[in-house]
């Protein structure tokens, strides 16, 4: 099997490439879009700024490369973090006067990234540390093996605000509740960061893998 | 329902990790590797590895041993020492750590805080600030791994930080470091009610009772220590069992459920 990470100029490489490869599976890193559709399955990491995320993305040509592989050939793909957050439709990060509708994302999974405490979170933000997930839509593969109240690590100040609750596949408690994870069809994405979260990353990632079209 | 957590401090100099009072007196711990090896086993909740020695040379950080403690750490790894730069920070991100500590350089160059947000998120970057107390009141914030005092404030400082995106701040007390007489509550109290972001009480841990106070008196959203790890039989199990019977959210080891 074929695992590329994509490596689009941000995120913690480094720790998405050894949790693949500590379930023994050697990870691709995939600098070119071109070279994503050698890959079964793709994971996109993030780490940072929704509107520089979106913005390296559309300057390296992996916007359209993305569209043609994930919904164009049904290449499972796993965001993660801001990885998860680029999936949706928009990114409430970084609105202002001048950009007022925020900044498209990938449109794959129907919604909008909005800032914590736009949502009504008045705790210390960003939201970091292990928090325990809720509400897993049950019998999701990718949840296969974890129990609610299982503890991930968390770090982000904005959150996944699904169009389509159904697409929510379980959420946490901060304040208020945050969508944890998403999926729609062959598109999964986890806002906490499976390769930081220790036994129970792995398990979601080799969930992941070993999900019926990788 | 967000843990409390419990972060081993690795400090780290030349070759291997040691440990001071007062940020000075240094002690050799032993080598870096297998410490970050037994520590992930363990599941302890995150790990901050600082090289105490990198601001003197003004080299890199040492990408490659970097590279070397992020092959066994599946847990969140902060790496701090000796960044001045935006690419470094790029590099140790993809050499294994998850988020950078600054120090020394938001002194000399308070814009970096906010270009390593701007580019990474504000939650890669933690600000570091050791803090000595100042006659008559408040505490002044040291640099260069406490060698120089900057003449700042340390709760002003803490603003300005939070100001310009930093995700956390890491508060040490000098005085209290390597004691292990507790934390400065008063210290740790005073920028967890200053900024909004979280608080890493640091500096003095020598019983779990010292971590306790530092969640419920002072408001740290997570307590570091170094030298009870080092030093004595208490471990990060044994801190995180001490604040769950005090009522505080503590992260559970995975359980897996026999559904699949």
């Amino acid at each position: 099997m074929k695992v590329g990470v994509l490596d689009y100029g941000v995120g913690n490489l480094g720790s998405v490439l050894r949790a693949v490869e500590e379930l023994d599976v050697s990870p691709v890193l995939v600098d070119r879009a071109v070279d994503m559709h050698q890959n079964d399955c793709l994971i996109l990491p993030g780490v940072g700024n929704f509107v520089d995320c979106a913005r390296l993305l559309a300057e390296g040509g992996w916007i359209d490369a993305l569209r043609e592989e994930v919904l164009g050939y049904n290449r499972p793909l796993l965001g993660v973090c801001v990885g998860m957050q680029l999936l949706a439709d928009v990114g409430l990060e970084g609105a202002g006067p001048e950009n007022p509708e925020g900044t498209p994302g990938l449109g794959f999974v129907p919604g909008r990234v909005e800032h914590l405490g736009t949502l009504g979170c008045s705790l210390r933000l960003p939201h970091v540390g292990w928090n325990g997930i809720m509400n897993t839509a049950p019998g999701d593969s990718l949840f296969a093996g974890i129990p609610n109240g299982t503890d991930f690590y968390f770090v982000h100040s904005y959150a996944f605000v699904a169009e389509h609750p159904e697409d929510v596949l379980a959420t946490a408690d901060y304040g208020v509740p945050v969508t944890a994870a998403v999926r729609r069809g062959h598109v999964w994405g986890t806002q906490f960061h499976p390769e930081k979260s220790s036994k129970a990353g792995f398990r979601l990632l080799q969930n992941f893998l070993a999900g019926p079209q990788c | 329902m967000l843990k409390v957590r419990v972060i081993p401090t690795l400090l780290w100099k030349n070759f291997g990790l040691v440990k001071g009072i007062g940020f000075d007196s240094w002690r050799r711990v032993g080598p870096v590797l297998p410490a970050i090896k037994v520590y992930n086993q363990r599941e302890v909740d995150e790990l901050i590895l600082v090289d105490i020695v990198a601001h003197d040379t003004g080299d890199d950080p040492d990408f490659e041993s970097v590279n070397d403690f992020g092959q066994d750490c599946f847990v969140p790894l902060t790496v701090g020492g000796g960044i001045t730069k935006l690419l470094q920070v790029q590099r140790l991100l993809r050499a294994g750590a998850d988020k950078v500590g600054i120090n020394t350089a938001g002194y000399d160059n308070p814009n970096l805080i906010t270009e390593i947000a701007t580019r990474f998120g504000t939650q890669c970057v933690v600000a570091s600030i050791d803090a000595k107390a100042r006659p008559g009141g408040g505490w002044r914030c040291f640099s260069h791994a406490g060698a120089k005092d900057t003449g700042r404030d340390v709760v002003e400082w803490a603003r300005e930080l939070e100001d310009r995106g930093a995700g956390e701040i890491l508060i040490t007390s000098i005085e209290r470091d390597g004691t292990m007489e507790g934390y400065d509550l008063s210290l740790v109290e005073s920028l967890a009610s200053a900024v909004r972001i979280p608080i890493i009480a640091s500096g003095g841990a020598g019983n779990y009772e010292h971590m306790v106070a530092a969640v419920t008196q002072a408001g740290a959203s997570a307590v570091a220590a170094a030298s009870i790890f080092h030093f004595t039989e208490q471990t990060p199990a044994g801190a995180k069992a001490a604040l769950a019977a005090a009522g505080i959210p503590v992260r559970k080891s995975y359980q897996p459920s026999q559904d699949a």
